[in-house]
């Protein structure tokens, strides 16, 4: 059992890293991560609402939608979740925390349409994951995104320095860093079978 | 006369989207699923197709509810109207083409959230009337479609050795480049090149390909 989720934990972070092996979330990680400060509060913040969207989108699959036969429903439910959720921690969060608020608020507007917090509802659904493993698979993949925000920002601090070739500045010399950063991460592959 | 003036100007919404706003390369918008389903020119083909159909589709049911919706619940109601029409998608996917589901049935799903939809929705088609919010979603989805099978060759070829299927050299010159990271070199240098042209014969701005890089 405890093996089984250390397995999904290392494979979603690592060896299925939703940056460099899924290509998802990319618009927010080439968006955020030319400053590390940016990098590590939407880190935090992706990893939080992806956990706990994982866990309220398997209770409303499993209660809910395989019980009536809606299952063809899931993408607009699964939407509905995740914005509904922003949407209440952003009016929590402004009344309990404000400092927390005024760091973080701005990241959680971004969250609701991204592929990387849908994406984690529509694997627990599609792997038949039961509530725990759904719960690994959230915070492995958050886990995985943070490793990658980090990377990528500590990288892209050095690359204001460097002398890039006119038509590589911006956007195109961070699709080759980004290449290259994959291809280092295609030695975890043979890390644990799956 | 008039007539004359409304298809050319159909024309331009169409070429708009196709070259001047490419959605991949000029706007660097829903850059997720580009890379990551483009190892061949057919899968960048069917991705492609599936999101020219939600696109115009999209853009005229936006425009034919733009009176009826209020501005206020805007959002949450286009979000709805995509969302059906990615389900519509997703089953004649799973329906009809097995195989291709199963690559890329993820990545299908997840054209609901690709910002280009929703920011045409909310830029043209809610304050367009449904012939031109419809050629603009064709051209949007025309040029998206193009890129991915651009995407698509240049990964087949260099990685396979073959343009759609049809085999030009023989075993895989290169393999690094149907691998997942292949994806990211390959745009990322499809990138500069359209930069290179665009700041040599038309003088463009420098740093380009795209804006901030999220929605």
């Amino acid at each position: 059992m405890l093996k089984d989720l250390f397995t999904i934990f290392i494979a979603s972070a690592v060896i299925n890293n939703f940056v460099f092996t899924r290509y998802l979330g990319l618009c927010i990680f080439f968006g955020v991560s030319k400053k590390m400060e940016t990098a590590l509060g939407m880190s935090m913040t992706f990893t939080a609402v992806m956990v706990i969207s994982a866990a309220l989108s398997w209770l409303v699959y499993r209660l809910v939608m395989l019980p009536l036969h809606i299952e063809f429903l899931r993408i607009v439910l699964f939407i509905g979740i995740v914005a509904g959720f922003v949407q209440f921690a952003d009016t929590m969060l402004k009344k309990l925390n404000p400092t927390l608020y005024y760091k973080l608020g701005i990241y959680l507007v971004l969250i609701t349409t991204n592929c990387i917090i849908l994406a984690v509802p529509l694997l627990n659904a599609d792997n038949n994951y039961n509530f725990l493993q759904s719960l690994t698979l959230g915070l492995g993949s958050g886990a995985g995104f943070s490793l990658a925000l980090i990377i990528m920002a500590s990288i892209r601090e050095r690359l204001e320095l460097a002398n890039v070739p006119k038509p590589f500045q911006g956007m195109p010399i961070a699709f080759i860093v980004t290449g290259l950063i994959a291809l280092a991460f295609l030695g975890f592959s043979g890390l644990i079978t799956i | 006369m008039k007539t004359n003036f409304m298809a050319t100007s159909y024309k331009k919404l169409i070429l708009n989207g196709i070259f001047s706003e490419n959605p991949v390369f000029r706007l660097a918008l829903s850059l997720c699923p580009a890379v990551a389903v483009t190892t061949s020119v057919k899968n960048g083909f069917l991705m492609g197709v599936a999101v020219l159909f939600v696109m115009t589709m999209v853009n005229i049911t936006v425009s034919l509810f733009r009176n009826l919706i209020n501005p206020k619940v805007r959002i949450p109601a286009y979000i709805l109207i995509i969302a059906t029409y990615v389900s519509i998608t997703e089953m004649m996917m799973r329906a009809y083409s097995r195989t291709a589901y199963k690559q890329m049935g993820l990545y299908i799903q997840l054209i609901v959230v690709f910002a280009i939809i929703i920011s045409r929705a909310e830029l043209f088609a809610s304050r367009n009337k449904v012939l031109p919010s419809a050629a603009d979603g064709l051209g949007m989805g025309l040029g998206f479609l193009g890129a991915l099978v651009l995407v698509g060759a240049v990964r087949e070829l260099i990685g396979n050795g073959s343009i759609a299927g049809f085999h030009i050299t023989h075993g895989s010159p290169l393999l690094i480049m149907v691998l997942p990271t292949g994806g990211f070199f390959a745009i990322g240098l499809l990138m500069g090149l359209f930069n290179w042209i665009d700041q040599k014969y038309y003088g463009g701005r420098p740093g380009g390909g795209g804006g901030g890089g999220h929605h």
